[in-house]
């Protein structure tokens, strides 16, 4: 039986990420991989033949910077295009990059956006962190105090303004400082992407702030979304990680109550010191490890890790190049704050927006060999797709599928007499292709409510877990998903540690 | 002649403030622009020989320290304890709340023997947060932008009482602080009948829906009052609401304070930075050394105040202060007591609170009409009838009803509501009463409807909303009811807030008018003599 | 009185009423879980002698009761409790106790095994949400069948003889065993388990017996005295056996409404049922972890001087700081000495300089006595014939 210091469960980013800084200590580490290749939403995929999508993810704010340098990607061939422009689709389109724009808002959303990016840049110090423990032992308080030091130190006006709005709707803030709807639409639609809340939300705001402390820009990396992950395999690779895919893990194996190994699907067995699963928690705990080896309010606990995703995933092969403004830049379709709101309102109810919101980029814009020359991909993320239909599955997806097209059209005219194909994935489908609960791409919604010493819950909100040995390095921990590899690298720094 | 104090609106708030001033020795004056007093809590007749509850409707809020400090029972008032309540649902049947833990177990045992267990942890858990809430509610918010010894020893004090908690009830804490209604019911009930009866508590007053996070807070702000101890429960005033003003009026009497009634407020009067007293609107000018408004924080400073005599940013976090209308309200008087045939002969349900929404669903769903800008197609309604169990407000054998709507919006899609739109969203609940309870609409002798509009051109309730100001995370506490200014004082010298728009927020609970008063009196330097807040339990 | 008008009896009546009813003279009756119970029947003091002297019956139908089923049951409930459910025979009883994640005691009660896939939980409290919480992956059933079965506790050195003479030859049937018999066309189980410390048994039927059962039963015990007895007596009977009762000697973890009231199973004086090698079970690394560290309380048994009862009163360490407090206490007339169940802060277990604080009343006044008291070991009460097989015919 092959033995390693260090099994690690899912080969996305973050169990890159956690393998590789485990393996620069010298551990011996294994990386099992259900899917055909690393990268689980980083991935890319042939959805019709001859084009080519990014499975999950199409952009990135950017890889953690720790990764970058600890795993020496760059070195390992990773890098970006360009940061994309943010192009707001409407009768009058308009550009936006990072803080700046044209039109009578100009000002006012620069001002805004420099604000928000205050609080995010003294909130990404959290990011990299362990989450605290609500008890008075166990914490590094000294790292703590100076973080909050951090927060105090914008001075008395904004951070009392950091404390008002910490917790407050994105809806009331683009409706106090800004004018233009475009402008207003779009925040609402950034705060909410991948959300399962609305822009009148309350705690919706904080999620925006999120995103600014993974980084400012918008990136597509150099050879597509898979060049990514492909640069974290061989960086781990080259660390001396063993990364196996088509390796799906049937059970974590435990003795004397700690857990020992892993069994795969195909009866194969590895041992290990240490297992550490990157998928989703919720499977981690109820398919892998069972109720025999957890307390059952911890297990009854794991069952409520509320993992709605509200987002789905369109492909289209076109043609020929859409008739959008800027073929390498961000496209978002979201008219209004109202609109955005109006679009989870059904999905609250198991039913389908008429008039969904989305963003999406041109990959092929970026990669020739996405599509055959002349043609094109477009990938988007359509929110909101109810997680659990009520009408069922298909004729969701179906009734999602045209209502989208039809959004996409009055935006894009002549977009869908390009359309060769269309593929779109419902929640359930990312669930059932990415092994994401209710197909929510954190692998557990990114609320408050479930955020840092919370994430995924109080008793693994260190990484560690209740069964000793077995560790998360997945988007449901702290500080959630996106492609950035951050929860993963986190949790090998407290394997480390321990 | 100048008085220690004037206090601009007798509402509870004002009346509490101004009572324990005048018991304090100051020389008190309370102006309000209605003939009566008592601005929500209020008992009206609008009908020969019936008495409304027409804003305010039950109490279980008001603080009992209050009604001890100010002999508020000796000087009339009484609090009745109601029995029951019921949902009706969908298809002729219903769930019963009764105040029996056994009939009330075998009752949600009849829809689910899950939930029925589980309301017992379910109550427990809430109570958990009731107790760590309560002692706030009459403490002044510490500001913690400020190194003021006192601030630091209140967010001491606070650090303090949740280092008393164990790891695992600080993260039922904030989760419990920072999630949706829906959710968190979610993880202890399964059926969605029991599910949408405790969300109730969750959305009254507020323009939140049970699935917006932030409203599980809000149902703990209207769990955490008590009837005689018992936490968590309503009732009645005998009288209707106004009885608690009134008893307020009397006590301020006896104190030696003054009301003055029938001219509003048209200004404040500041010279020097320093609020000098207010201008009445029939012209008569109230001298004081200090101004304490009970009117919400936009009335008072965008209305009455000059807005050169105030600081840009305050104004511009006044005018963004969140005070939205989501409530309307039908008082009605009845020839005869409504039969609903759902329920059983002697059941005592009816002398509780009535709702006809079955499911969050349906709660979720009113909440998005009211974001559109209508009211709801199929509203959520509290409906009770105080005469059930107060003899004194109808004629024997007539009855009261009192039915709080949600949602009803400021505005009608952006423009002012017509009596069209009024007389339509009072038929949409009347309508919805007499599915449940045929023939209910032949014994409406009179109904008053009130949608935002009247409350505030009655009240001055901004945008008809009861709380002077949502109950969300960026408007409580510190917050309240803008960072800097949640101490009970303003911008200007001597201009002092004591209502339901600053800490701890709305409701017939008088915390603020207190604790506004406490914070004048130290200003003063003059002794309280208030009871210290109760244990719960 | 039907499903909706349920409200108009908030206190429901046993299987048995229409014969307790009758026999208590005294109509002194007080709520348990929903039901109406008889407090006393008519004399406190006799009910008590019966149970030590002759044959006693208590109501038992309000215990709450829930059946386990499944091919998993076992495994089930080895996760559940901190005893070896999987260890029970079959047609054994034992006492146990369950926990949650931290380790804290939320009930006790008896584990009935019935069959390898078939167990039935008797115990205090509702726990429903918490059982079927707990059975999530395991394939058991588990339902709630309190109104399904009638039970009588049999207590007194005579209970043997009493069902002999019923026609239940129950001589070989040992402590913590069971029995089924035939009984008018039904089935009766009769399992030798039981509240007061002293020969009994408990009889388990279903509610359409319950009458013709009761009648038969008392008409067969006339000879030993056979009497109703209401919850004061069985009180003093189980004080005398040390037994502990929940929400009156400790808070259900989940009922607590603050944290540091609940208690672990080595706080109650109950880790002797801990099995640490069956595997996993909810609360272990908890308790594990107690064990390491060592625990805040401990539950002990208290000889108090004197004939006054130390119901309610507080324990101080050295007279002045306080150590403790007692949960329950009687004069006990079976010892002849005044008994107490105390909870102490743990490092006064051993009982050293403790002393009791008892509010005695003298006509209307009380007395204020300061006492020292000794921790002495449970049952108080612990006569040879509660284990006795077969047992003697008294």
């Amino acid at each position: 039986m092959p033995s390693f210091s260090a099994i690690v469960i899912g080969g996305g980013t973050n169990g890159l990420a956690c393998a590789g800084r485990l393996a620069a200590k010298g551990c011996r580490v294994v990386v099992l991989e259900a899917g055909a290749v690393a990268g689980g939403g980083a991935a890319v995929r042939e959805f019709a033949p001859g084009y080519f999508a990014p499975a999950l993810a199409h952009t990135t704010r950017g890889v953690d910077a720790r990764v970058m340098a600890g795993m020496a990607l760059e070195r390992h061939g990773l890098g970006f295009h360009p940061a994309l422009a943010t192009c707001v689709l409407n009768a009058e389109p308009l550009s936006v990059m990072r803080g700046k724009t044209t039109g009578a808002d100009a000002a006012a959303y620069a001002a805004l956006i420099a604000k928000l990016s205050e609080f995010a840049r003294v909130l990404a110090p959290f990011r990299g962190l362990t989450p605290p423990r609500l008890t008075s032992s166990g914490n590094e308080w000294g790292k703590l105090a100076r973080l909050g030091l951090g927060i105090r130190a914008l001075g008395k006006a904004d951070f009392r303004e950091f404390l008002r709005m910490i917790l407050i709707n994105v809806a009331d803030v683009a409706e106090d400082e800004l004018t233009d709807d475009r402008l207003k639409g779009l925040l609402a639609f950034d705060a909410t992407l991948g959300a399962w809340l609305g822009p009148r939300s309350p705690n919706s705001l904080i999620l925006l702030l999120n995103q600014l402390a993974c980084g400012p820009d918008i990136l597509v990396p150099k050879g597509g979304m898979a060049a990514l992950a492909a640069a974290m395999v061989r960086a781990a690779e080259a660390a001396g990680v063993v990364v196996r895919c088509n390796a799906a893990v049937a059970r974590v194996l435990v003795t004397e109550d700690r857990a020992c190994g892993v069994e795969l699907e195909s009866g194969e067995v590895l041992a290990a010191d240490k297992v550490i699963s990157a998928i989703s928690p919720r499977t981690t705990f109820q398919k892998l490890v069972g109720p025999r080896h957890l307390d059952a309010g911890f297990f009854s606990r794991v069952q409520h890790i509320r993992s709605r995703g509200g987002a789905a995933k369109l492909h289209l092969a076109l043609t020929a190049a859409p008739d959008v403004p800027d073929l390498q830049a961000r496209m978002v379709i979201a008219p209004s704050v109202r609109v955005v709101e109006e679009a989870f309102n059904p999905v609250k109810y198991g039913e389908v927006p008429k008039a969904p919101v989305m963003e999406f980029v041109v990959p092929s814009a970026f990669e020739g060999d996405l599509a055959s020359e002349g043609h094109h991909v477009l990938s988007a993320i359509v929110q909101f797709a109810p997680h659990a239909p009520k009408a069922g599955l298909e004729a969701a997806r179906a009734e999602m599928l045209e209502n989208t097209l039809a959004v996409l059209e009055a935006h894009v005219p002549g977009l869908r007499g390009l359309v060769a194909h269309a593929e779109l994935l419902m929640p359930q489908d990312i669930e059932a292709r990415f092994g994401m609960v209710g197909g929510n791409w954190h692998h557990g919604e990114l609320a408050v409510e479930q955020m840092l010493f919370l994430r995924p819950l109080r008793e693994a909100a260190q990484y560690g877990t209740p069964l000793p040995g077995l560790y998360l390095a997945g988007a449901g921990s702290h500080p959630g998903g996106g492609i950035n590899g951050s929860a993963g690298w986190n949790a090998a720094g407290m394997v480390l540690h321990e | 002649m100048i008085y220690d104090a004037v206090i601009i609106g007798a509402g509870h708030n004002g009346l509490v403030a101004a009572c324990y001033l005048a018991k304090a020795g100051m020389k008190v004056c309370v102006v309000e622009k209605n003939d009566w007093v008592g601005g929500a809590a209020v008992s009206r007749s609008l009908y020969p020989g019936f008495t409304y509850s027409n804003c305010s409707y039950v109490s279980s809020l008001f603080r009992p320290e209050i009604m001890r400090d100010l002999e508020l029972p000796k000087h009339g008032l009484q609090i009745l304890p109601y029995e029951g309540g019921a949902v009706f649902t969908e298809g002729g049947g219903y769930l019963g709340m009764f105040r029996d833990h056994d009939a009330n177990r075998r009752e949600f045992a009849r829809h689910s023997r899950h939930d029925a267990e589980a309301y017992d942890r379910y109550s427990r858990d809430v109570l958990r947060f009731c107790r760590f809430i309560r002692p706030m509610l009459m403490r002044t918010p510490p500001d913690p932008s400020s190194f003021k010894p006192r601030d630091i020893a209140e967010l001491i004090w606070l650090g303090r009482k949740m280092g008393e908690m164990s790891e695992r009830q600080m993260a039922d804490m904030v989760r419990f602080w920072t999630m949706s209604i829906s959710d968190f019911l979610d993880e202890y009930f399964e059926h969605p009948v029991i599910k949408a009866y405790l969300a109730v508590s969750a959305i009254i007053g507020t323009a939140l829906g049970p699935m917006s996070p932030g409203s599980a807070y809000v149902l703990l702000h209207h769990y955490m009052g008590d009837v005689d101890g018992n936490v968590g429960a309503w009732g009645f005033a005998r009288g209707g609401m106004g009885s608690i003003t009134q008893a307020l009026a009397r006590s301020l009497a006896a104190a030696g304070g003054e009301i003055r009634n029938g001219s509003g407020v048209e200004s404040v009067i500041v010279k020097n930075g320093h609020a000098q007293g207010v201008v009445l609107s029939n012209g008569d000018e109230v001298r004081g050394k200090r101004v304490i408004s009970n009117m919400d924080v936009k009335r008072t400073f965008l209305k009455h105040v000059a807005e050169d005599q105030l600081p840009g940013d305050f104004v511009k976090r006044v005018k963004a202060f969140k005070i939205r209308g989501s409530s309307g309200k039908l008082n009605i008087a009845l020839d005869s007591a409504p039969v609903f045939p759902a329920l059983p002969e002697g059941a005592p349900n009816l002398k509780g609170d009535l709702h006809f929404t079955d499911s969050i669903e349906k709660m979720e769903r009113a909440y998005d009409d009211w974001k559109a800008g209508h009211f709801s197609r199929d509203p959520f309604q509290d409906v009770m009838i105080p005469t059930m169990i107060d003899p004194t407000m109808t004629p024997p054998g007539k009855h009261f009803m009192s039915c709080f709507v949600q949602y009803a919006p400021p505005k009608i899609e952006g423009r002012e509501w017509s009596d069209a739109d009024r007389d339509a969203f009072g038929q949409t609940c009347l309508d919805q009463i007499e599915k449940y309870s045929p023939g209910f609409k032949n014994r409406v002798l009179h109904v008053e409807v009130r949608t935002p509009r009247e409350l505030e051109a009655e009240v001055g309730l901004t945008e008809g909303n009861i709380f002077q100001g949502e109950l969300t995370f960026d408007q409580l506490l510190f917050n309240r009811p803008v960072p800097g200014y949640a101490q009970y004082r303003s911008p200007i010298k001597g201009l002092w807030m004591c209502g339901s728009s600053t800490h701890p927020g709305g409701g017939v609970m008088g915390a603020p008018g207190r604790n506004a008063a406490a914070q004048v009196l130290r200003e003063a330097k003059l002794p309280n003599r208030m009871s210290d807040a109760y244990a719960v339990l | 009185m039907n499903d909706l008008t349920h409200f108009e009896v908030p206190l429901r009546q046993t299987p048995f009423h229409a014969r307790t009813a009758v026999l208590n003279k005294l109509n002194r009756w007080g709520p348990w879980a929903g039901y109406m119970t008889a407090l006393c029947f008519g004399d406190e003091a006799m009910e008590h002698t019966a149970i030590r002297n002759g044959a006693s019956v208590y109501d038992l139908c309000p215990m709450v009761k829930y059946r386990v089923t499944g091919a998993e049951a076992a495994a089930f409930l080895d996760r559940l409790t901190i005893r070896n459910a999987g260890k029970l025979p079959v047609g054994s009883v034992h006492y146990t106790v369950w926990c949650d994640d931290e380790g804290r005691v939320l009930d006790d009660g008896t584990l009935f095994r019935h069959g390898v896939g078939d167990y039935l939980i008797c115990c205090q409290e509702r726990h429903l949400p918490w059982l079927l919480a707990s059975s999530a992956g395991y394939d058991v059933a588990v339902r709630e069948v309190t109104e399904e079965v009638a039970a009588l506790s049999l207590q007194g050195p005579c209970s043997a003889s009493v069902l002999d003479a019923a026609g239940f030859d129950v001589w070989g049937l040992k402590p913590f065993r069971m029995v089924r018999f035939a009984f008018q066309g039904g089935k009766v189980t009769v399992s030798r388990t039981g509240f007061t410390g002293d020969l009994g048994y408990e009889l388990w039927m279903e509610p359409a017996q319950a009458l013709p059962f009761w009648d038969h039963l008392f008409a067969s015990g006339a000879p030993w005295g056979i009497r109703p007895i209401g919850t004061d007596a069985l009180n003093l009977a189980r004080i005398e056996a040390g037994f502990i009762i929940t929400n009156m000697d400790f808070i259900p973890a989940d009922q607590a409404l603050r944290e540091d009231r609940a208690r672990s199973p080595f706080e109650l004086g109950l880790d002797w049922m801990i099995d640490w090698d069956k595997g996993h079970f909810t609360g272990r690394r908890a308790l594990l972890a107690e064990k390491e560290a060592g625990s805040d309380w401990a539950l002990v048994g208290l000889d108090v001087p004197g004939n006054i009862s130390a119901e309610g009163s507080i324990l101080y360490h050295g007279k002045k700081r306080e150590a403790g407090f007692v949960t329950a206490a009687a004069w006990s007339p079976s010892v002849k000495r005044s008994v107490a169940l105390a909870q102490v802060e743990a490092k006064y277990r051993k009982g050293d300089d403790l002393w009791v604080e008892i509010y005695a009343l003298r006509e209307l006044q009380y007395v204020k006595l300061m006492l020292p008291v000794t921790v002495v070991e449970r049952p108080f009460f612990n006569p040879a014939r509660k284990r006795a097989t077969p047992p003697g015919r008294f």
